[in-house]
């Protein structure tokens, strides 16, 4: 027990079932940045779009006369990272507006995702970290091409940041990147990366699909000498919450397991499942996995059921987002069955508001869910919050 | 330090912690001097394998040096020397008549002395009762709990005595909880195999009577809770909170954790509660020693005291007795009666505060923070909690830097670091998790002159100031104290040493090696 | 009112101007968030205000006065607290305000108390011989509780094995960390047999080990008793995949092996024989110790502070260690919980054992144990008395009376003296049984005076 072994993108990454792992570098190891500045990255805000994905986003930006703020902000965050690191950055595929780079990627720009890709695929096995400015869909096209599974850190530029890879401001970003390469131990965590549905946004329905996961630096501000916070271990916590739900799960029920980093350490526990699909598990093992709605559906008639889900992302979303497999046809047909949350606390308190959020696409049925659930966050250990519609 | 001069760049000009040269006690051996000797006695005549083959590594200095050495250490501890303001936790004065009154009469007397022998220590501890009793309108109060998370067991302890007294023990498997109160309550509840039911705050800054509806039942054993919060905030409808709880057969525990504020204005069992706690070295002036010993005394209603942990101090004629006969009793939460010693420092500071001196108390913590709240919010990038909530705090408020932070990259812990070169006691920042960001909360108490408290705002206008022009001199701080910033990584198996053995193993052969 | 020389605001202007910095007239206006029906409804009546040092030192020494001290040398009761000499500088070390005042401050501004703490873990270290101690627990009982529900946790077992002779102090402390059988981790306690010999009867322990997550036993005993090969019990105890919690007095450690060297996997024990007075039982202290192994380190609920680095090449600090814990093992229940306990003590425990060192620690051991077995031999020499000499002790022994001792005692008080702990009825024990306790802090005069008063309260 400890790790397993995830496959994503033909590669298998390792990484720690609780999420959290640490990765030793040679003290003469020289570290090195790579600097990712998706040039059409927030244009889609500014004009009015839920995103700057479609190809020709950038030709019509020009046209109307915008300027991607992608490259000033890259900039900012590589100030403040050149304030106590000197590392070699290389950049692409277009450069920071200040601050020296080296740069990678390809000559010619075509002015779409492939450009990106190209700079991920330059820059394996010859960076440490890759910084990058953008929004969900330049995370999802980095994770596309990230191959070797380097670590990942957003500078907030983007139209959607649904995903869990965004620091608060590029200085932040800036500064967390500079800690990450000046400690020997990088020490990552496992997080989401979501992307609204583009299909069902045409449809005129707000979705958002959990594409994959990735590592990221994890925030040592934690690390702290601070005894009266009370010395709660949140990984412990976690994997001791997990621990405890396996030991009282029923025979007699049918589980419906979530999507998420979390939930895959569920059905680990349970002889293995999916990452990022719906799985169904009963008599301690998993039974199903990556089950659509229609076989959902099938599952569940007439059996004893319970839904286990997380919190996908940094926005709250339980039920709705990344997870419409469990849609409310699901839901009926299982009898409205009982749903449990397992989050750690850490993760409820950066919510802000402090509640979770349902959108199953039904609003009679989000009402009669919306009120107050009580949360696993640990073992023996339950926090109550607030779901709204 | 302690004079009042307003200019606070004269008052901390050539402010240096005092800085010896002590080495870890453990490398002064080997050379074959005592600090202690003995009578000579023969070996005794040990039986099979008892005797010790190796002699212990352990230090060889003259009394002298032990006592220099820990002088020394002693010195190398700012504590309340410098101004602490570390919120929650009550900065006091700790009188010293207490400390001398404990050796003069305390430190001789064994625990299990007959009754008749311990009538000052067993008048002590129920007139101290007493006090506590009027103070809160509790029944009969106990100081065996070594510590408030002791308390907060103890009240585990005693639901669950409670409701096995009435079969009801495994159907009441929850304890409720707020995610504002002491991380103790929830912690000793699960240590006593409670489910904890832990719950949000909302919009005012407590959670809903709507919210504590929807997890009460029967399934709850009890409420935990404190208030106010270390916030500052308080809870309104807690009355209505206490008649839920209890309407559900439940019990009702007060952590009087933030007492300061309260104290004369509000009593536990008038609000409908079942039973408190006040730590004894927080509200009541004993000494903290850096993490006890401490009292956390713990007082019930009538209904409650039969289960009691033993023994319990009783009237006798004119005088005390040890009341042992209390079949319902939880037994002991930890040997002896409690620690002697810390009651007699709070109840020698209890006295001599009185009715009014606790009123006064009172009446100036809240006013000493909202004056810090004032001039905190003139402060260049610090903020306060539930901002969008005007009235006045209580005694204590959280603050953030989080603008300073975002501005310059320096985070709390660094202001604080660096605010210990100006003489401050670090900060206390929160509980975790972190509701606030980058988070800080002071609590002025009744003890620190205004002078003073002007003098840590000073001090924190100016660390900010200098995180905005000069950010590394923060990050790098402290400079002024007797080490620098510590640099191991103490949570990796291969790195943390918590003996000297420990470190020889893991750290010293490295060195030799190299 | 009268300035109050513990408020620095009670008097002068300082709360007007701060009033007057807010903008309001009474303080009463700062309380607006307190509902008017939760406010008491009368004024408080407590007792007259003490404020002049000179009435209240008069008030407690008047009221203090009335227990009866017996003076070092005059007591003679252990069994949880023991009078032992406590040397002048542990009080003068702990009576250092700095430190007294400290709350927790930063490991550079509170350095030295970080490292005196460092150093009571390290000196508790090499007595026990193990190599990851974290900082004290309230006491000696609480230790145990928490060293068995650490082993319950790492074994996931819910049952202990305990001598059916054992401090009922500690017992009961056990017991409440046990839970009732009513809850879901309830953890049973399976007493098992003490031989004639006084020490755990192995043929019994056999039988009843399968299963257990620990197994604990005390050398000395509870009734002072020293186990020949406590290493053979900590074997049956591992055969068994049960942790090996021994319970050890420190002072013993320089004669008795320690229990790191024969096999213990956790080694609990008091802290109040290290130079801490017995303050009416507000002296009591435990520690943990075990080895610096991460399946024990990680299911520690201590402050655990560890040796350091710092920013410059050289020079050490001390933080905590193990804070925020990773997760290890299939555990499903948190750690227990960390709050105040007895720091301050540890720093005497500390300040006491460097001035002992490694012959103080053989001397005082060699003292305790030739004084106990005097006072033993004499008492078993008076007619109405007897002790069995047979079991080799440490510090008590057990003394049987042809007469209640509670008559015994009574009678030893009118002669200024503090005799054993009775024992009357408790497990194993036949007939007026006490417990005697003699130290380094007894004479050969004192252990005369003892047998001349008992020989006289039982003639």
């Amino acid at each position: 027990m400890g790790n397993f072994a995830c496959v994503f993108h033909g590669e298998s990454a390792r990484f720690h079932h609780a999420n959290k792992s640490t990765n030793e570098r040679d003290q003469g190891q020289v570290a090195r940045l790579g600097l990712i500045i998706n040039p059409v990255a927030g244009l889609g805000g500014a004009m009015a779009r839920k995103g700057s994905d479609e190809a020709d986003i950038g030709a019509r930006a020009a046209a109307e006369g915008r300027v991607s703020q992608a490259p000033m902000r890259a900039a900012r965050a590589l100030s403040a990272f050149r304030e106590s690191c000197d590392a070699e950055v290389l950049a692409g595929p277009v450069l920071p507006d200040t601050g020296t780079v080296t740069p990678v990627g390809p000559d010619v720009l075509q002015g779409t995702a492939e450009d990106t890709k190209a700079c991920v695929r330059a820059m394996a096995g010859q960076v440490d970290l890759i910084l990058f400015a953008g929004g969900d869909g330049t995370a999802r096209d980095i994770c596309a091409a990230n191959d070797t599974g380097i670590p990942i850190l957003g500078i907030p530029s983007g139209v959607k940041m649904h995903s869990g890879v965004f620091a608060r401001s590029p200085e932040r970003a800036g500064r967390m990147t500079a800690a990450f390469l000046s400690d020997t131990r990088q020490r990552t965590e496992m997080v989401e990366i979501l992307d609204l549905d583009e299909a069902a946004r045409r449809a005129g329905r707000l979705s958002a699909r959990l594409y994959t996961v990735a590592r990221t630096p994890l925030d040592l501000a934690g690390a702290r000498q601070n005894p009266k916070a009370g010395n709660t271990d949140p990984v412990g916590e976690m994997d001791a919450a997990l621990a405890a739900y396996v030991a009282g799960m029923r025979e007699d029920t049918l589980y419906v397991l979530g999507p998420g980093a979390t939930m895959k350490a569920l059905k680990d526990r349970l002889g293995g499942g999916s990452l990022l699909g719906v799985d169904v598990a009963e008599g301690g093992l998993v039974t199903g996995t990556d089950l659509d709605e229609r076989a959902l559906m099938a599952r569940v008639a007439g059996r004893r059921v319970r839904i286990v889900l997380t919190v996908v992302g940094g926005q709250g979303f339980v039920l709705g987002r990344g997870n419409q497999q469990i849609s409310p046809a699901v839901l009926r047909a299982a009898g409205m069955p009982p749903i449990d949350v397992i989050c750690g606390a850490e993760k409820l308190a950066g919510l802000n508001p402090q509640e979770l959020t349902i959108d199953t696409g039904d609003v009679a049925l989000d009402g009669t869910l919306a009120g107050y659930w009580p949360v696993i966050t640990g073992p023996g250990r339950r926090q109550v919050m607030r779901v709204v519609a | 330090m302690t004079a009042p001069i307003k200019d606070y760049l004269k008052r901390s000009n050539g402010y240096r912690a005092a800085k010896w040269s002590e080495p870890v006690v453990m490398e002064m051996t080997g050379s074959g001097r005592r600090g202690v000797v003995f009578e000579d006695a023969p070996a005794p005549d040990l039986p099979g394998k008892a005797a010790r083959k190796t002699a212990p590594a352990l230090p060889e200095i003259t009394e002298h040096d032990a006592l220099r050495h820990y002088l020394h250490l002693s010195q190398m501890t700012l504590g309340m020397m410098g101004i602490s303001l570390f919120g929650t936790c009550t900065m006091k004065y700790n009188p010293r008549i207490g400390e001398r009154a404990s050796l003069d009469h305390l430190k001789g007397l064994h625990p299990l002395q007959e009754a008749e022998t311990l009538q000052g220590v067993l008048e002590m501890y129920d007139k101290f009762s007493d006090f506590l009793c009027e103070v809160s309108g509790m029944d009969q109060f106990v100081f065996q709990a070594g510590g408030g998370a002791d308390a907060a067991y103890t009240h585990a302890c005693v639901t669950r005595a409670y409701h096995a007294s009435r079969g009801e023990l495994q159907q009441r498997d929850q304890i409720i909880t707020t995610i504002q109160t002491h991380p103790c309550s929830p912690a000793t509840a699960n240590t006593a195999g409670f489910e904890v039911i832990t719950l949000s705050l909302e919009e005012n800054g407590y959670p809903s009577l709507e919210q504590l509806k929807s997890v009460v039942g029967p399934r709850t054993a009890a409420l935990m809770v404190n208030n106010p919060d270390d916030m500052g905030i308080y809870n309104p409808d807690i009355k209505e909170w206490v008649r839920i709880v209890h309407e559900a057969g439940g019990l009702c525990f007060y952590d009087h954790a933030n007492f300061n504020g309260v104290m004369t204005r509000l009593r536990a069992r008038e609000l409908g509660f079942d039973a408190c706690m006040y730590m004894l070295h927080k509200t009541f002036g004993a000494p903290k020693g850096g993490g006890g010993p401490a009292v956390g005394a713990y007082g019930c209603a009538e209904h409650l005291v039969p289960f009691l942990p033993g023994p319990v101090v009783v009237k006798q004629g004119d005088g005390y007795a040890l009341d042992t006969d209390r079949p319902q009793s939880i037994g002991r939460v930890r040997e002896f009666m409690g620690n002697a010693p810390q009651v007699l420092k709070a109840y020698a500071w209890a006295r001599a505060m009185g009715a009014e001196g606790l009123r006064e108390a009172a009446d100036i913590s809240v006013l000493a923070n909202n004056y810090m709240d004032k001039r905190l919010g003139e402060v260049k990038g610090v903020s306060r909690s539930n901002p969008g909530i005007d009235v006045p705090r209580m005694e204590m408020t959280r603050h953030s830097v989080e603008q300073v932070a975002q501005d310059t990259g320096c985070s709390i812990f660094d202001i604080s670091m660096r605010m210990t070169d100006f003489g401050i006691d670090a900060l206390w920042l929160s509980h975790e998790p972190f509701l606030v960001a980058e988070p800080f909360t002071p609590e002025a108490g009744e003890l620190w002159s205004k002078e003073d408290i002007d003098y840590w705002i000073d001090v924190l206008e100016h660390v900010i100031g200098e995180a905005y022009s000069d950010p590394e001199i923060v990050k790098t701080a402290p400079h002024n104290a007797p080490i620098h910033q510590l640099t191991s990584a103490l949570d990796e198996p291969g790195v943390w040493a918590t003996t000297w053995r420990a470190y020889a193993r893991k750290h010293l052969k490295s060195m030799a090696a190299e | 009112m009268k300035a109050h020389p513990w408020m620095a605001n009670s008097g002068g202007s300082a709360k007007e101007e701060m009033l007057a910095a807010l903008g309001v007239n009474s303080v009463e206006a700062l309380f607006a968030q307190i509902p008017e029906d939760h406010l008491m409804e009368r004024p408080l009546e407590l007792p007259p205000q003490l404020a002049s040092e000179v009435a209240l030192s008069r008030h407690l020494d008047d009221m203090l006065g009335k227990n009866t001290v017996f003076p070092t040398g005059a007591c003679f009761r252990g069994a949880g607290a023991w009078p032992h000499y406590v040397p002048a500088i542990c009080d003068e070390v702990v009576g250092r305000y700095e430190w007294q005042t400290s709350v927790f401050g930063s490991p550079a501004s509170d350095h030295g108390r970080n490292q005196a703490w460092f150093e009571f873990t390290s000196q508790i270290g090499a007595l026990v011989e193990m190599d990851f101690v974290g900082l004290p627990v309230y006491s000696w009982g609480c230790a145990i509780g928490h060293a068995v529900r650490m082993a319950s946790r790492m074994t996931g077992r819910r049952k202990v094995i305990i001598p059916e002779i054992m401090d009922p102090e500690r017992r009961m402390v056990l017991e409440t960390y046990c839970e009732p059988v009513e809850m879901a981790r309830h953890i049973e306690i399976v007493p098992v047999k003490v031989g004639a010999d006084g020490a755990m009867d192995r043929d019994d322990l056999r039988a009843k080990v399968d299963g257990a997550a620990a197994l604990y036993f005390e050398t000395p005993g509870y009734l002072g008793v020293i186990d020949p090969d406590p290493g053979a019990l900590c074997a049956i105890a591992r055969e068994a995949g049960a942790e090996a919690i021994v319970g050890v007095d420190p002072l013993s450690l320089g004669l008795l092996e320690a229990p790191g060297a024969y096999g213990a996997t956790l080694a609990v024990g008091p802290t109040q024989p290290l130079g801490v007075h017995m303050y009416a039982g507000g002296g009591v202290g435990g520690f943990i110790a075990s080895p610096d192994d991460e399946r024990y380190a990680r299911e520690y609920n201590t402050l655990n502070v560890s040796i350091s680095e710092t920013r410059v090449k050289g020079e050490h600090g001390f933080g905590l260690a193990l804070f925020h814990q990773s997760s290890y093992g299939m555990r499903d229940e948190g750690k227990d919980w960390t709050g105040n306990s007895v720091y301050l003590w540890a720093l005497a425990n500390a300040a006491y054992m460097s001035a002992m060192g490694p012959e103080g620690f053989a001397e005082i051991g060699r003292l305790i144990m030739a004084r106990s077995r005097a006072a033993a031999q004499a008492l078993d020499g008076l007619e109405g008395v007897s002790v069995d000499l047979s079991r080799p002790v440490f510090k008590e022994f057990v003394a049987t009376f042809n007469r209640p001792v509670a008559q015994v005692n009574a009678s030893l008080r009118a002669a200024g003296l503090l005799g054993g702990k009775d024992l009357t009825g408790e497990p194993g024990i036949e007939g007026h049984a006490a417990l005697f306790c003699v130290t380094e802090a007894h004479t050969e005069d004192d252990i005369d005076r003892l047998v001349a008063a008992v020989k006289e309260a039982v003639a």
